[in-house]
């Protein structure tokens, strides 16, 4: 782990609202994107010359396009329920990061150029010209919002500061103003299909390793398919899954599902990445070219389903806006949901009891299940209301002899984020990372003190990563955070798998 | 930021990866290992040389797993687990080592 420059939070038995104090985190801001990075997704390469005029003009383009934006910005009566809801506020103690705070960093601009009563009288309602410190307040603050839309649980409004944190990137950058983590990333998935950039032959190398590992365990020929034509599946999951850990162990587990459910699945070269960072810059024309890729690729297949992998924000823009970014999809089969969480797909087969599961199998560890925002509060699973929340959980108790709830007004709807969603799982925002995950961070060391939880499982790429290298600063191992298909993993035993136990039964009839 | 290498002024992004790849020789390691205060031995090295190997034929970094199965085939199966790798590079394999090894960083949730 590298040395923080910056003070770790301390964690605390109850949450503390904390004093505000302003300014403490302006310094920090993300790389900026190079032109090259820039002019692949369509936007300049630098800050424009006549920069007010454009994003003021942009800014009038969102308001026409979005209705939504207009309503949160004339909304809010400052009646304060956000301002200790945000874990970045909690965490930094920076008023900017309240909700409200950040809001108003667009909303003074909005007000000045956009309602009447701030052309005329500006500093009588709290209209500001759009200069270039509040430029530098915009790049910096809404890089400190991971878009988890807790605060918008807890407004009387809805106001919905993600969609604000969006719009605000998409005006910089058509300006010229973009995020290197987020830009660099989304030219990779044109350029070669996924986030990491990792070529066909590269996920061919990785995936024959995992059935090699999986047949060395299990003596069982489960197959891990690349780019294989008239199957029933197409699988999208997110490219961490090929690369990172604990990622890799939940991809195994889906090989594992898909095997005992005998179905034919395969993952696509092409469309070898279910996250779609247009979504958190808040482009909907980069975010629908992503999207498009899976469209082309099911088709080429000729697949009949689509499943998503563990992503949380992959699964919003799958479940919310799949249909209208790259659908009609009348050419998939529809018995099954268009798309399906891999969870709803696991949670079926055990409900038919087609998994022989030996919970015994995790019994080395007490887990606890951390909600992802995205799936939390932006889409659902399975046919009823709170199905995102339940189904993990169901998977989890059939799968773990230890489960316990971390406290709940951390988890389901206001469950806290990792602090690294939103585009900001970037070595240049580690600071507010840090900080953002303290209230994450204080209801898992809770629940580790008072049930004697050892793990956490998510089902999202960045918050498995975001743990891995937070948890560390607050003196836990980076392993305490697991996939939920790992646990599925380590439970389901295969069809002619040879168990230690069948070992033994043979040892004893041999003798 | 350029950094020093045995006289040659080498070009290197924000996060002090090489600007280009082509650029590396082994006193680029040197170098940069001498800026983290850890200083590299033969184990070190097999680490590196085997993430160029890779790099070389696939043009990307190996997944923590395909790393760690290398190493742990080639080196010994002690040796084959994430555990050894953060031993020897603190901030992690895929971020230090590549960086040392002049591969460009991985980019995504990882």
């Amino acid at each position: 782990m590298a040395k923080a420059d910056f003070e770790v939070p301390v964690l605390k038995q109850y949450p503390e609202i904390p004093e505000i104090e302003p300014g403490v985190m302006a310094h920090s801001s993300p790389f900026k994107a190079k032109a090259e990075f820039q002019a692949e997704l369509g936007f300049p390469g630098e800050l424009v010359d006549n920069w007010q005029e454009k994003a003021i003009a942009k800014m009038g383009d969102l308001l026409g396009r979005y209705r939504s934006l207009r309503v949160y910005l004339d909304a809010c009566v400052k009646c304060g329920s956000c301002t200790d809801k945000c874990h970045y506020y909690l965490g930094t103690h920076d008023p900017k990061n309240m909700p409200v705070g950040r809001q108003d960093l667009m909303r003074k601009v909005y007000r000045r150029y956009f309602t009447l009563a701030g052309r005329f009288f500006p500093k009588l309602v709290g209209a500001e010209d759009f200069t270039e410190e509040v430029l530098n307040d915009w790049y910096s603050y809404f890089h400190q919002c991971s878009q988890c839309r807790r605060c918008s649980v807890f407004c009387p409004y809805g106001i919905d500061t993600a969609e604000i944190s969006m719009a605000a990137r998409e005006v910089m950058d058509h300006i010229g103003i973009g995020q290197k983590y987020c830009n660099e990333i989304i030219g990779k998935v044109y350029k070669i299909g996924n986030n990491l950039g990792l070529p066909g032959p590269a996920l061919e190398d990785t995936l024959e390793g995992l059935a090699e590992d999986v047949y060395d365990e299990t003596g069982v020929e489960v197959r891990y398919p690349l780019d294989e034509e008239g199957v029933e599946i197409l699988l999208v999951t997110p490219s961490a899954d090929f690369f990172a850990e604990p990622h890799v162990d939940g991809l195994i587990g889906y090989g594992k599902v898909f095997h005992e459910a005998g179905v034919s699945w395969t993952l696509s070269s092409y469309a070898s990445e279910a996250a779609n960072f247009g979504m958190f810059i808040g482009s909907y024309e980069n975010m629908r070219r992503v999207a498009l890729r899976i469209r082309e690729a099911a088709i080429k297949l000729g697949v009949k389903r689509i499943v998503f992998g563990e992503c949380g924000h992959a699964w919003r823009v799958a479940y919310s806006f799949l249909n209208t970014l790259a659908g009609p999809w009348d050419f998939l089969d529809p018995r099954y949901p268009i798309p399906q969480h891999i969870c709803e797909f696991t949670w079926d087969l055990i409900q038919q009891g087609k998994l022989r599961l030996d919970k015994s199998q995790n019994d080395d560890m007490v887990l606890t299940y951390h909600d992802s925002c995205n799936v939390a509060r932006a889409s659902r699973m399975g046919d009823r209301p709170g199905g995102q929340f339940e189904i993990p959980r169901a998977i989890i108790r059939a799968t773990c002899n230890h489960f316990y709830d971390m406290d709940e007004d951390t988890i389901r709807d206001r469950t806290f984020c990792c602090g690294g969603g939103g585009g900001l799982l970037t070595d240049d925002l580690m600071e507010v990372r840090v900080k953002g995950a303290q209230p994450r961070v204080e209801a898992l060391n809770n629940v580790m003190h008072e049930k004697g939880v050892t793990h956490m499982a998510a089902i999202c790429a960045i918050c498995k990563s975001q743990f891995t290298k937070v948890l560390p600063y607050y003196g836990m191992d980076m392993d305490q955070i697991v996939s939920v298909h790992q646990l599925v993993s380590n439970a389901l035993i295969l069809t002619g798998q040879v168990t230690d136990e069948d070992e033994e039964e043979a040892a004893d009839e041999a003798a | 930021m350029p950094i020093e290498v045995n006289g040659k002024s080498l070009e290197t992004d924000e996060e002090g990866y090489l600007a280009n790849i082509n650029d590396w020789e082994p006193g680029v390691a040197e170098v940069m290992s001498k800026e983290d205060d850890l200083e590299l031995t033969d184990e070190h090295w097999d680490i590196i040389n085997y993430l160029r190997e890779y790099y070389e034929e696939y043009q990307i970094a190996p997944a923590v797993r395909v790393l760690t199965k290398a190493v742990g085939k080639k080196f010994g199966k002690d040796k084959g687990n994430s555990k050894y790798l953060y031993g020897l590079f603190p901030y992690g394999p895929a971020k230090q080592a590549c960086r040392y090894a002049g591969l460009p960083k991985p980019t995504g949730c990882v």
